[in-house]
């Protein structure tokens, strides 16, 4: 899977909506949701090939951060928010 | 505590009224069997010792967040340290001799306008190196998946209540950070030196399910 240019803080993104089997770190409730990179975390060894024992990629580490009204349309403060790590390659731009 | 529940009947009841927890006799689960079996080969192999795997126990229950608190209290009192604590937490805490191992730290700070609170979905993702051991209902399925669903209400329930003009915002321990909140430094405490501040500075309050306790 390709490993998109660092995004700046700010750059809005989309989640990807992959429900791959196996240790992931991208929680499903965020998958599909878009937010906004909060600040780039530097690259950090991928997990999902760390956790089988392989060579792991270093791929960018993202704080993603998502309007509560965004995760949950009926939020009753949805202004709130949730900052999440997301590996690069769950990212997309808008 | 008041006991206001139903008093037909106190069989089976300890002296304070409430009932007796079950022994734990059951079997050992298969994980256990596995981490007693591979904690055996190590030592046989001479890989590990018993001593040095007693040392490790003994080091992460010595744990408290006596650390976390004195870095919130050093953040209080000193600008230019809460400045690098928010920049680069690790550096931060290193910087007041805590060894903090390979943790990767964030900290962020409450204000009158933002409440931060931190939860690990995925698992149980705590900064144990500066606070100890989790909180038992940390780690609970209720307070890991209500936290980012409704946070204002699971804080209600800590006795946290904000008002709307205050932005609450969760952080999901998702992959290699741990996180750290700076509570907002108590009104009173002006006079107060360091380690009279860290002792206002409790863990739940780290975690941000709390306030600074109020001096006095």
């Amino acid at each position: 899977m390709p490993v998109p240019d660092t995004f700046a803080p700010g750059t809005p993104v989309r989640v990807r909506t992959l429900m791959p089997p196996g240790h992931v770190r991208t929680p499903a409730y965020l998958r599909g949701k878009t937010g906004a990179v909060e600040r780039v975390l530097g690259p950090f060894a991928n997990p999902e090939q760390l956790a089988y024992g392989h060579p792991a990629q270093a791929l960018p580490l993202y704080r993603v951060r998502f309007r509560l009204g965004e995760v949950w349309p009926d939020s009753q403060t949805p202004n709130d928010t949730i900052d999440a790590e997301i590996y690069a390659h769950w990212l997309e731009p808008l | 505590m008041p006991h206001d529940h139903p008093h037909h009947s106190h069989e089976g009841m300890s002296p304070s009224g409430h009932p007796y927890r079950a022994d734990q006799d059951g079997p050992l689960t298969y994980w256990q069997v596995m981490e007693i079996a591979i904690r055996e080969l190590m030592i046989a192999k001479g890989v590990v010792t018993e001593a040095e795997v007693a040392r490790q126990i003994e080091a992460m229950d010595a744990r408290s967040p006596a650390q976390g608190a004195a870095v919130v209290a050093r953040a209080w009192v000193d600008p230019d340290f809460r400045d690098r604590l928010l920049t680069d937490a690790s550096a931060a805490a290193t910087e007041m001799g805590f060894d903090i191992g390979p943790l990767k730290l964030i900290a962020v700070e409450n204000t009158d306008t933002v409440h931060n609170v931190v939860v690990c979905t995925l698992c149980s993702c705590y900064p144990r190196n500066l606070l100890g051991l989790p909180p038992d209902w940390y780690k609970s399925r209720a307070y890991r998946s209500r936290t980012v669903r409704e946070p204002r209400r699971v804080l209600a329930e800590f006795g946290v209540t904000l008002s709307d003009d205050t932005t609450v915002r969760v952080h999901d321990s998702t992959a290699d950070m741990r996180y750290v909140v700076i509570p907002a430094r108590p009104a009173g405490t002006e006079t107060m030196d360091e380690a009279a501040l860290a002792a206002l500075v409790t863990r739940d309050s780290m975690i941000g399910v709390g306030l600074a306790r109020m001096p006095g």
